[in-house]
This record gives C-alpha cells, structure tokens and sequence, in this order.
C-alpha cells in the first residue's frame, strides 16, 4: 500500500468521526438519538477506560479496541479517532494553505519524557484518589467536547436563529427559534484557554500537545512502541535528504541519526508520502527477521516497559478500591454566590456527588444533549476538584420529569444509565421552602407558582391567611427537579431552591389519593 | 461596483426586504368582525370532544360567523405540560384537530397554534399530541419558546399588568380562538379560559409576583378572543395544573363555548363544582366589564347527547 493512498485513509477515516462528534455537541434539535451518540463516542478512549471501570459490560469496551487497533497499527486513534488530534491536523493544514512558502517547517524535537510520564501518572493517581479533574483537564475529547459546546454550539444557535428570523419575518414558522438559557463565564474562559494553548502549540510545533502533554497519547504512545505495524527507515534506499522530518507533524523523526520516536508517531503518514525513494515505509515488525532496524528496539528500555505495565494494571485493579477511597475524600466548597445552597445538584444517575466528581471528564455532552438546558458548566459549585463538571442550574431551567437522556448519553458512565420509573422516583435534592421571602407570605397575593410546576406535588399548598394558599413541602416525595425553583418569581433570592442531596435517594411514590371514581351521569342537566 | 460594494447593497436590500413587511404586516390585518350569534353559551356534554363541537358550534351558526375566508386564525389551546393525552393537563387533540378542519371550512387561510409551555415546549408539542393533531388537520404549529416571539403591547385599562409582551402570531392573526382545558389549579383553584391567556405572555412571572388574579383579570381586557371553547371532556379535579397521575383525571365528557370568557368561566366552575364567586379573577373581571358571570342574564344553549 503506497504512502498517500494511507494518508487518504487516515483523512477520511478522520472526517468521517470529527463531523458526527462535532454536529453532536452542536445538536440543538436534539436529531441524534442517544444510542446513535453512544455509538458515535464509543471508541474514545478515556470516556470508555472511565465507563468501563463504572459498568464492566460491552456498552464500554471501545477503548479495548482501540488497545488492540494500537497494538496493530499504532497510533491510529490519535490519528483519526481523537476529535482534538483531527482539530489540531486541521490548524496545521490552514497554516499550510496560509504560509505556502513555510509549508515544510517541522523538525525533529527531543522527548520530553519526565514530563509525559508525569501527565499520564498524575491524572491516574487523581483519579484512583477520588478525582476525575485532572482526567477531565487534559483528556482529549473532553476538552474538545468543551470546546464543540462552548463554540460550535452557540454558532449552530446563531446560524438556527438567523433562518428563525428570516422564516419568521415572512410568518413562515418553519424554523423555530432557540435561546441558550445561561453562559457560564468561568467555565467558558478555561475553555477558550485550553483551546487556544492547544491551537496555539499546534500552529507552531504540530502535534506538540499530542505528544508532550496529552496522557492518552502518552499511554498508547508507549503501547505503540510494541505495535506490529510501525514506520520505519529503510537503510538502504534512505537518501537522508531529510524530507520526512520536515513533514513530520509529530516532531518524531530524527533523520541525521535515522531514527523515529513511534511512541510520538500519529501515524499520519505524510511521511511515506513525501519520501523521495521510499526510504520510510509502513512494515511489519514481527514475524519477520529482516536488516531493519528500528531505533526503538535499540534502546529498549525495560523498566520504563515495566513500569507503564504496572500503571496500567493499577489503573484497571485500583478502580474497585477507587471507589472506596472516594467516599472519604472531602471535597472543598467555597461559595461563589449569596445563595443558601450547601451542595449543587447533580445529575440523575450520578448516585452521588462524590462519584460523580470521580468519573465526570467535562465532556459537556450531556450540556449538549439536554433538552431543557438544566444541565450547566459549574465553576467551583461543587468545589474545585468538580471544576467545569455540569451541574444542574435551577435558575436556567429545571429537570423535566420524563427525561434521563443525559444518562443515556454520558460516555464515561459518570451518569449512570438510569430506568425511566426510576428517575423518576430519584431524589437529586430537596426543595426547600424560604417562608419569608415567598409572595404569598410578603405581598399576601396568591401565587403557587412553585407549586404549579411540581410534577409530584411535593410542594402542595395549604390553607394560610383569609382565603390565599400556601406553598408547604413534602420531602418524601420531593425528587430535587428545580422545576418549583425555576418557576418561583421572586428576586433576586428565591423563595424556594432546591438543596442537593450528597448521595442521591430514592423518594416516595405520592399515592396519598386514590384513584377518583366519580360516577357521572352524563344525560343529568347542567348545573347552571 | 466593487466587491465591498455590492455586498454592502445586496445587505441593505435583503434587509429591506425582511423587515418591511414586517412592519406593514400589522397594518393589513383586520380584526373580524363577529355577527350577534343566537346564543351567549353553548353548553354540550355527553359526546366525544370533537362531536360535541360540531353540535356547538352549529348552535352558534356555524364556524363562518366567526372566520371569513381568508383570514388568519390564532388557536391557542392549553400544551403546557409534558404530559399525555389522559392525564388532561393539555387541551384535547381531538378537539383541536375538529376546530382546525372547522376554521378551514369556513374558509381560513392559515391556522396558526402555539403555547407558551411551562416544560420543555418540544417534548409538550409531541406528547400533548397536539403538534400531530395540528399538522394532520393542515395547520402550522408555531414555537413560543423564544423571546424574539413576544412584541410589547400596553394593556390600557390594566390596574397591575399596564403592559406585556404578546406573542406576534397573536398580533397578526384576524381570528383568536381560545381553546382551554378546565383543570384544577393550585394557585388560583381553576385554570378556565382567562388564565390559558397566561400562556400568550413572555413573563409570567410577573403576573406571579403582582397579583396573580389582578394580573389575569386585567389581561383579559386586552384583547377578548372571539371565540372560547373550554375542553372538559378529561377533567383533572386535583393535583393541577400538570396533576401526578391519571388518577386525579375524571371523564366529565362536556365542553363549553362562547364569546364570553367570564361567562365560559364561570359555566366551567360550576361544572367543575366550585362557585364562580370562589374564584377572584372571575369576580375581578366581572367587574372589570370582561364580561358577566351571572349565567342567569345569559342566553344559553343546553345540548345533551
């Protein structure tokens, strides 16, 4: 197989994951059901490793092919799989189309390995301590996915919103408006902040986050070092013209000593393809004895071998015990707002704040998916190790009752796929009613709004003063939905919030009425 | 002309275009005018929903007294929740379906129907199963989930609400046909036709916080639909407006229609079983001049199937 034939592959192979990812966390139409989402996030590898750990069953087992597709071929997830890699091959490509003179502008850099084994270990260490941050800040896809919602997502919203306009201006109604329902600021500057630094890196050096900072490509990296496929140098027609150094993206060739750093390698094979003489080739390493003599097979070095093996053992082992370990860890709560709430909500299928601090990366896609944009970005509502995990904002919108669809969709298991019936029945929170701020109590009107809103009557209202009405809450059927929030009118504080519940719980089904068995005579005369 | 140039003109000229009938739209359309009809109130029960409105309606003489040909209807039926049909937290399919085919025979134009939902306004429109019914009967449904919908207007003889933001479909249309559902509500006992006007405004908080029964009647005064058409056929007698399960849902099986929406309130109550005097904003209104709610004074018709 020639070498640009490979490197059309890889091109189309990566389009044909980075348009459905994208169109996924800009889908304000909600036109990807979840099971094809699942399917469309399957193979990324650190929501998989994380799902995998939280479920053991198929559902999670993307990122054992992409061990296996490793293994055989390299890199290839980094290659065409991983949305950031795609994203960045993309700023490298506009920079080319730009700079046309400057187009062969790479050069061999050295390893920076103490700091690769350093941002693939830390993030493992986290995570077995009880945190998903530092997982959540450097994997690839989440910080792609943060930067999909943060960007594309409202560009979808503007494009939607223009053609609303138009249809609208002509009383067509065909295209229906769509109103983002809260910008987090914070949240929305780390993004930006990791997005530039990563297009800023990829300007200037290729895949340079790929292969100094990135864990994920730091552990296949190494894997790949075993890979049956691997390029190499052939000797023998190699003219060291230096070529394949210049269009290496991944900085991986050193060409005056002929040697390729494969566990850099992105296998993009721009370098079989500008080879003069077909002195850099696509070959099989094993199973074969030939004169080829990969460099890295030189300096095999069999404690670094031993000890990614053991890191990856603890890594799989230690998730068990992880989750123990969790329950202890006190996570930090400064508060950021004059509000009264101890604990943010989170998600249904989440069990408990904790766990889900644990195995959340900030992918956002559940902030994509969720019809009703409950689901925000939090800052430090959870406290800084839940940094950019979404939580759900009251004051944006409320839970809907009938809908889970963010435990259908989350990649890493962190929402816990969750029955319908059930969800229902899980309670995220508490509402918690503030008497004197309520309108009913201040301004002696009727209101209810709360009340209106709440799909369990949890919040009922009693008799109160003359004839008006009361809201009163029932914690045993208060599910923690927000929507008595939400609807409440009063400023700036509401009269009602909900308090989230550390660990969820399961609250009572409200059958204090039987069913009502009127007889009704329908030939009887109207009472007026 | 250079680039810059004629891509500032063709802006300018797309802009143009866009927004003048826009804002001439308003200026064309013409509110209908409504023939005396032979009764004030037309009370049914004991048939289907759509049945019991082709017997109502005929009794007011016909859906041409009320739409002329080629005139743009405004249905605006209660989608509020995110609940099936059964569960009589939305107004009934079937009815709103029958209404549409009725507008269309007179010679409707366009019928256009929205809501401003309380849950998520998608999920409302396809399980309330009234987007399908709209679509089936050949009308349009519209969103009213966006802000851009809603254009100011001053309610004059308001006392608390002076002004609101009204959907522009409202606005536009020549006919407003108002297509309630009685349910129980826990902030103002009943929600009958004048408080479905609640689901027209952008900010309902505001009625909330300043006098929620003051904040309905003075709507009221704002623009009096022409026709109500009040669905009891489910009736949800507890637990409202969203209720917690089918159990709080009695099959009342009766409808109420009329140009008076305090009329076709108080009726309803006293369907329902509470009395309109119970009931603040049908007092306030009453007194107001909306309309009356002493059915004694009214011309009703009485059809039993």
């Amino acid at each position: 197989m020639s070498g640009s034939f490979l490197r059309k592959i890889r091109i189309i192979v990566s389009i044909i994951f980075f348009i459905p990812t994208t169109f996924l966390f800009a889908d304000i139409f909600s036109f990807i059901p979840p099971y094809l989402s699942n399917g469309i996030v399957y193979l990324q590898f650190a929501p998989s490793v994380l799902k995998f750990i939280a479920l053991l069953s198929v559902s999670s087992f993307g990122f054992l092919i992409i061990l296996i597709l490793t293994i055989l071929f390299g890199r290839v997830y980094c290659s065409s799989i991983c949305p950031l890699g795609t994203l960045q091959d993309f700023v490298n490509w506009i920079r080319g189309k730009i700079k046309r003179s400057d187009k062969r502008r790479f050069e061999f850099l050295n390893e920076q390995k103490t700091l690769r084994l350093s941002l693939l270990i830390i993030p493992i260490l986290v995570f077995v301590f009880g945190s998903s941050l530092a997982i959540n800040l450097l994997d690839p896809y989440s910080i792609y996915g943060r930067f999909a919602g943060n960007f594309f997502r409202p560009i979808m919203v503007g494009l939607n919103n223009i053609a609303a306009f138009v249809s609208d201006r002509f009383k067509l109604y065909a295209v229906y408006g769509y109103d983002l329902k809260a910008f987090t600021l914070i949240p929305f500057i780390i993004t930006t902040a990791f997005f530039v630094f990563v297009v800023v890196m990829s300007w200037i050096k290729g895949r340079l986050y790929c292969n100094t900072v990135c864990p994920v490509g730091t552990l296949l990296g190494y894997i790949s070092k075993f890979s049956l496929f691997k390029i190499v140098i052939k000797n023998e027609d190699c003219l060291s013209c230096g070529i394949c150094a210049k269009e290496c993206r991944a900085n991986c060739i050193d060409s005056d000593n002929k040697t390729i750093d494969t566990s850099r390698c992105v296998m993009c094979f721009d370098c079989l393809t500008n080879c003069p003489t077909n002195g850099i080739v696509l070959d099989r390493t094993y199973f074969k004895h030939s004169n080829i003599q990969s460099s890295n097979h030189v300096n095999l070095d069999i404690n670094k071998r031993s000890f990614l093996f053991k890191s990856s053992v603890f890594l799989i082992s230690l998730s068990s015990l992880a989750a123990q370990i969790q329950k202890k860890i006190v996570v930090t709560k400064p508060s950021t707002k004059p509000v009264f709430r101890k604990n943010a909500v989170s998600p249904p299928g989440s069990v408990s704040i904790d766990k889900f601090n644990g195995k959340c990366t900030a992918c956002h896609l559940c902030v994509s998916a969720c019809p009703t944009q409950v689901l925000q970005p939090s800052f430090l509502e959870y406290g800084f190790l839940g940094m950019l995990q979404p939580r759900m904002d009251n004051i944006a919108s409320f839970c809907n009752f009938d809908c889970k669809i963010c435990s259908d969709v989350c990649p890493t298991g962190a929402i816990l796929p969750i029955d319908l019936e059930k969800k229902k029945l899980t309670q995220i929170g508490k509402a918690i009613f503030v008497k004197d701020n309520c309108i009913v109590q201040t301004q002696k009107t009727d209101c209810g709004a709360c009340s209106e809103h709440c799909p369990t009557k949890a919040v009922h209202m009693i008799p109160f003063e003359g004839k008006l009405f009361i809201p009163e809450t029932r914690d045993d059927y208060c599910i923690g939905c927000g929507a008595c929030e939400f609807a409440c009118p009063t400023k700036p504080y509401k009269a009602i919030y909900v308090e989230g519940n550390r660990e969820h719980k399961l609250a009572k089904k409200n059958v204090e009425q039987k069913k009502l068995e009127e007889k009704i005579n329908y030939k009887e005369e109207f009472p007026f | 002309m250079d680039r810059r140039e004629f891509l500032k003109q063709s802006i300018t000229v797309t802009a143009a275009s866009v927004t003048i009938p826009g804002i001439f739209g308003n200026y064309f359309a013409k509110t209908s005018k409504i023939l005396p009809a032979a009764f004030d109130l037309v009370a049914v029960k004991g048939g289907e929903a759509d049945v019991m409105f082709d017997d109502a309606i005929k009794a007011l003489g016909g859906m041409k007294n009320f739409v002329k040909s080629n005139q743009k209807v405004c249905l605006k039926p209660n989608i509020g929740w995110d609940v099936s049909p059964e569960r009589a937290g939305n107004t009934n399919p079937k009815l709103v379906s029958r209404v549409i085919k009725h507008c269309f025979d007179a010679g409707a134009k366009e019928v256009l129907v929205f809501d401003h939902t309380c849950d998520n306004w998608r999920r409302c429109y396809s399980n309330s199963g009234i987007e399908k019914a709209v679509k089936d009967a050949g009308g349009k449904i519209v969103s009213g989930d966006s802000e851009n919908y809603y254009q100011d207007v001053s309610v004059k003889s308001g006392k608390k609400l002076t002004n609101a933001k009204v959907h522009e479909v409202l606005l536009d249309s020549n006919v407003f046909i108002n297509m309630p559902i009685l349910k129980s509500h826990s902030s103002t006992r009943l929600t009958i036709a004048m408080k479905n006007l609640m689901g027209v405004v952008w900010d309902r908080g505001y009625w909330h916080s300043n006098d929620l029964h003051q904040c309905i009647a003075d709507y009221a005064t704002y623009r009096k639909p022409d026709l109500n058409i009040v669905d009891a056929y489910y009736v949800m007698k507890r637990n409202g407006p969203r209720g917690v399960s089918v159990d709080d849902v009695t099959t009342l099986k009766s409808q109420i229609v009329s140009t008076d929406m305090v009329a076709a309130d108080a009726a309803a109550a006293k369907l329902f079983g509470i009395e309109p005097d119970e009931i603040s904003y049908i007092k306030i209104a009453n007194a107001m001049g909306v309309g009356k709610k002493d059915l004694s004074s009214l011309n009703i018709k009485r059809i039993i199937l």
